[in-house]
């Protein structure tokens, strides 16, 4: 699912909202029907995070930076998956933007979590990497993952639900809205 | 319970080798302890019998004082860089990434403090018999501030000008420690019983292990919402 909209729509607000970052204003978020609010813990373990910020430490490696997501596993595969082999040992302050967002990405791969919540996941991305990108979601779609995005470029994501929250279009969307999350209502 | 566990070293295993990369920064709060410490025989004079009187206290508010320094950066710097977020999603309760954190800023700043204080100790003129003591008495003091520390880090988090308002909200809850840990000091010196003075610090630490962790967690899921 992608969410679009102006600035300050209210795009990450959401996005963090289904993350249970932050509590709902109103109504409530539903996995396979049970309220999240109920244990935001278990839901966090279920979500792949990408916000804002890369939340990469400049002062270690991009595979010391990873290695907490990765619960033991090698992050090797993730790190291929975005062409980051062979800059997996060097300090991520010596990273570009893009570079970064990619290590960023290869974070969400790896904790293997059912629910990718991406905060304008390709800022800063060419347009290889945007293909990569494009691969990695496909992927996790084909195993019956989620994905729920927020972009002002467009994403090589075929047959995807479009939100759009500019202002004048969310006049249904009250406070009592429900959010559904369910394997197999998301595509 | 398990990946609870993994996770919780993870936490620790990541800002200790933070800590090793900017050696600098780590190192500061020791050397602030071991040069404040150090200026009070300048600005009292060098007679043995008073610094000797003056050292359970002058170690002890040096080091609450040195703790202090990296307090603000122990959350601070997570909330900067997003980090925070990915900590909050981990799957690990708040609590248990706060603890996390305690854990490894007593490792990093605790330790170093316990090891900086033989040193002043002799400098001061502490006799020798009572080192143990002031080390059994600084090992509780500074794992209950690295406690009551980050707790108060995680209420101040996102506050405009929280480096000033940390100190205002670590330093009168830490009291107790200090009043004990001094005092245990001076009675191990002066030949009276210690272990009572002794017993409170450890039964202070009792009470701030479970505590702290649970109200930063809390502070913690404020901070990100």
């Amino acid at each position: 699912m992608l969410l679009t909209g102006p600035n300050g729509a209210g795009k990450s607000t959401l996005l963090r909202t289904l993350a249970g970052l932050r509590s709902p204003d109103g109504g409530e978020i539903l996995w396979n029907g049970e309220d999240v609010a109920n244990d935001r813990t278990s839901h966090g373990a279920r979500v792949a995070w990408q916000g804002h910020q890369t939340a990469l430490k400049p002062g270690l490696s991009l595979r010391e930076n990873l290695s907490l997501h990765a619960a033991g596993k090698d992050p090797a595969q993730a790190l291929a998956a975005f062409n980051l082999t062979e800059l997996a040992e060097l300090p991520a302050r010596m990273l570009s933007a893009g570079q970064k967002q990619r290590g960023a990405l290869a974070r969400v791969l790896l904790g293997n979590a059912p629910l990718w919540l991406l905060d304008e996941p390709a800022t800063g991305l060419d347009h290889a990497s945007v293909a990569l990108l494009g691969n990695v979601l496909a992927a996790h779609r084909a195993q019956g993952g989620i994905v729920i995005a927020t972009t002002h470029v467009p994403l090589p994501l075929p047959d995807v639900i479009t939100l759009d929250l500019t202002p004048s279009n969310t006049q249904n969307l009250q406070e009592d809205a429900l959010f559904f999350m369910d394997e197999d209502i998301l595509p | 319970m398990n990946s609870d566990l993994r996770l919780l070293t993870g936490i620790v295993e990541r800002d200790i080798r933070l800590a090793l990369r900017h050696g600098a920064d780590t190192l500061g709060s020791a050397l602030f302890f071991v040069l404040t410490a150090a200026l009070f025989p300048l600005a009292l004079g060098p007679s043995p019998e008073l610094l000797a009187r003056m050292a359970p206290g002058v170690i002890w508010v040096c080091a609450l004082l040195a703790a202090l320094l990296p307090l603000d950066r122990l959350f601070g710097a997570e909330l900067e860089d997003g980090s925070l977020d990915q900590l909050m999603l981990l799957g690990l309760p708040p609590a248990l990434v706060a603890l996390a954190k305690m854990i490894a800023h007593w490792l990093t700043t605790g330790l170093p403090l316990l090891l900086a204080s033989i040193p002043i100790s002799i400098m001061l003129g502490l006799p020798s018999a009572t080192l143990p003591v002031l080390l059994a008495g600084l090992l509780p003091g500074t794992l209950v501030l690295s406690l009551t520390g980050g707790m108060a880090a995680s209420i101040v988090l996102g506050a405009r000008r929280g480096g000033v308002l940390l100190p205002l909200l670590v330093l009168p809850l830490i009291t107790p420690a200090l009043i004990f840990g001094a005092a245990a000091i001076d009675a191990a010196r002066t030949g009276l019983p210690w272990l009572p003075d002794l017993e409170l610090l450890w039964a202070f630490l009792a009470g701030a292990l479970p505590l702290c962790p649970l109200a930063a967690g809390a502070g913690l899921r404020a901070a990100t919402a």
